[in-house]
């Protein structure tokens, strides 16, 4: 059984998102790139049902500039089997990732694709949805637990309310949470050794997919800021405040 | 040209109207236009009757049968798909069932939509945090259907009934459930307390609680004594101290209460994100340089092992 895991390269999470003064982006020069942590922890679930014997390959994938191979690099110092790289200048919106993942699909034949939820940068939390739908394939988004069996998954999933439980038949979507499992890191060993190892690369127009953004952002700025608060020194000041300025108790 | 708009409702646990379908009618007030909405459940009862008396909408739609009982995205899909070009814009609220099935439907009908906005500057032009709400991106999106996720507390609600109840259709339900996808077990964590999304006060624990024993002791009586909601930072979730479904964040949930307290919570960006739009941030935390200070209206520097027993003690009184 393969596994496909499409992994995204994002401003490290620990490293605070600011507009570029004239609004027309994201100032992303110069500082930390890494991958998704959606996406490592829905390769380090892969790399388990492999290490568990219920799957035979784990292959990752990524889409964008040549700089994606970098993320690559490490999904391969992690444990995946393969790499692919779908070359791509464009900027990719989630319609145009699920679109070249569906064409990636249905050359590749994977049992499961798992993916991260969301990506930390555009917070869309679109593609393993679009993915599942044009695949016309199950989908159980948000999993803490994944049980495969004959056939079949179980996966259960984070709610507003709780969890539930899906039963899926194969080959289905998964997306993952934040609590399905804690990933490794890659050793120094295992990144040398990946340095080493081919990375396929295709193109959209080999996979016969238009990938125009569609969405037009106009304007990136840093949203309103709160004014400066007050430090107080004692449970009792903090309630006078609370009753007589703030006038929420 | 005239909008039309259709907004998809969510039902609580007892098949009321949640109160999100108000702020998405305001969102919708800001695009002009017919508005119609929908509910779907497994018993539409008490949501149908409360919709009709929602202020400024034309007509509900009812989809009520046994196959949307779980709301699958594929069922959900499948109800709504069928009637989606008759609108310019499809909004429902950034939930987890609203992010379950609406990028299904947009897919489906090759569309590209937007997520979790929290303004509206024209009937295709959208404001939404991007990067954990770090920044704010505006967003224009020329598709002939526009498919929006609406963040509820940007979004305060539509007061008030309708004149008389409007007209009710009912939708056929979709017959079979999907070959693919079958609910095996549905938990629902018993809510003794308000919930998350409406509370007035929100009472929040990390990782500075120390313990689950710590985080019911402690802030459960003080939540108590405020009619206060429980929420938790990932830490603390993380650890146990606290359910996954109280989870404030980036990932998690956001919440805008009157009243946010966060104690042992240090303020991470992802944090943040979740809550920093409360009327008034208090923040108890014994490291007076944590971030989350930097959004705390009120900021307590000291032990929450003796501030958070004296603010209740003192509340009691
Ligand atoms: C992809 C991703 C998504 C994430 N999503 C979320 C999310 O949705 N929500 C979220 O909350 N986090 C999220 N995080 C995690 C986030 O980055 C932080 O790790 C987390 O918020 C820290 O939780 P905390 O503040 O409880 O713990 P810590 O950062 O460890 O802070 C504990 C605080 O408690 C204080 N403290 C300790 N003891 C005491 C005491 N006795 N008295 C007073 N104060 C005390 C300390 O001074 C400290 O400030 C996410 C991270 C990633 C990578």
């Amino acid at each position: 059984m393969k596994i496909l895991v499409p992994v995204k390269r994002v401003l490290d999470y620990n490293i605070k998102a600011r507009a570029k003064a004239d609004g027309s982006g994201v100032a992303l020069a110069g500082l930390k790139m890494s991958l998704n942590p959606f996406d490592e922890i829905a390769l380090e679930a892969a790399i388990r049902l492999k290490e568990a014997g219920q799957a035979t390959e784990v292959v990752a994938l990524s889409c964008g500039d040549a700089a994606v191979q970098e993320g690559l690099r490490t999904a391969l110092a992690l444990g995946a089997d393969r790499a692919l790289w779908v070359s791509s200048s464009e900027e990719l919106q989630p319609l145009a990732v699920a679109k070249l993942l569906r064409a990636v699909v249905l050359r590749e034949a994977p049992t499961l694709v798992i993916c991260g939820k969301q990506a930390i940068d555009d917070d869309a939390n679109q593609t393993g949805q679009m993915l599942a739908a044009l695949l016309n394939w199950g989908q159980a988004t948000n999993a803490a637990e994944i049980q495969l069996g004959e056939g079949r998954v179980d996966v259960v999933r984070e709610t507003d309310g709780g969890t539930e439980t899906l039963r899926l038949l194969l080959p289905a979507v998964i997306t993952t949470d934040l609590r399905l499992n804690e990933p490794r890191y890659a050793t120094l060993p295992n990144i040398m050794k990946a340095r080493k190892k081919p990375i396929e690369t295709l193109t959209p127009e080999e996979l016969g997919v238009t990938v125009t953004p569609r969405l037009k952002t106009l304007r990136v700025q840093e949203p309103p800021q709160r004014p400066a608060g007050i430090k107080v020194d004692s449970v009792a000041a903090l309630l006078a405040r609370l009753k007589n300025e703030a006038k929420v108790i | 040209m005239e909008n039309r708009i259709l907004l998809v409702a969510e039902l609580g646990s007892e098949g009321h109207l949640k109160s999100s379908i108000r702020s998405l009618l305001t969102a919708a007030r800001s695009l002009e236009g017919e508005i119609d909405v929908l509910v779907w459940g497994g018993d539409t009862t008490f949501a149908v009757a409360e919709a009709r008396r929602l202020p400024g909408i034309r007509r509900v739609l009812n989809g009520v049968g046994p196959t949307l009982a779980d709301g699958l995205a594929e069922m959900l899909c499948a109800l709504v798909q069928p009637l989606a070009r008759q609108y310019t814009h499809i909004l429902t609220a950034a939930t987890v069932i609203g992010k379950n099935w609406m990028p299904r439907l947009a897919a489906l009908e090759d569309v590209a939509m937007v997520s979790d906005i929290v303004g509206v500057e024209s009937s295709d032009t959208f404001v939404r945090p991007i990067y954990a709400g770090s920044v704010w991106a505006t967003v224009c999106c020329p598709e002939p259907l526009k498919l929006v996720t609406v963040r509820s507390t940007a979004f305060p609600g539509v007061e008030g009934e309708g004149a008389d109840p409007v007209a009710v259709e009912n939708l056929p339900c979709p017959e079979a459930l999907p070959q693919s996808t079958r609910i095996a077990v549905h938990t629902h964590v018993q809510e003794g307390r308000p919930s998350l999304e409406n509370a007035r006060v929100v009472v929040s624990g990390g990782r500075g609680l120390g313990s689950a024993e710590h985080y019911e002791a402690l802030l459960g009586p003080l939540a108590d004594e405020l009619n206060a909601a429980l929420g938790a930072s990932r830490a603390a979730v993380d650890l146990g101290y606290a359910p996954n479904d109280v989870q404030v964040g980036q990932t998690g949930k956001v919440v805008a209460p009157d009243l946010y307290i966060a104690i042992g919570i240090s303020g991470a960006i992802q944090h943040l994100a979740g809550m920093q739009t409360s009327r008034v941030i208090v923040a108890i935390n014994k490291d007076p340089d944590a971030p989350i200070f930097t959004v705390a209206d009120y900021g307590l520097v000291g032990d929450l092992n003796v501030l958070v027993p004296e603010l209740t003690a003192a509340l009691q009184k």
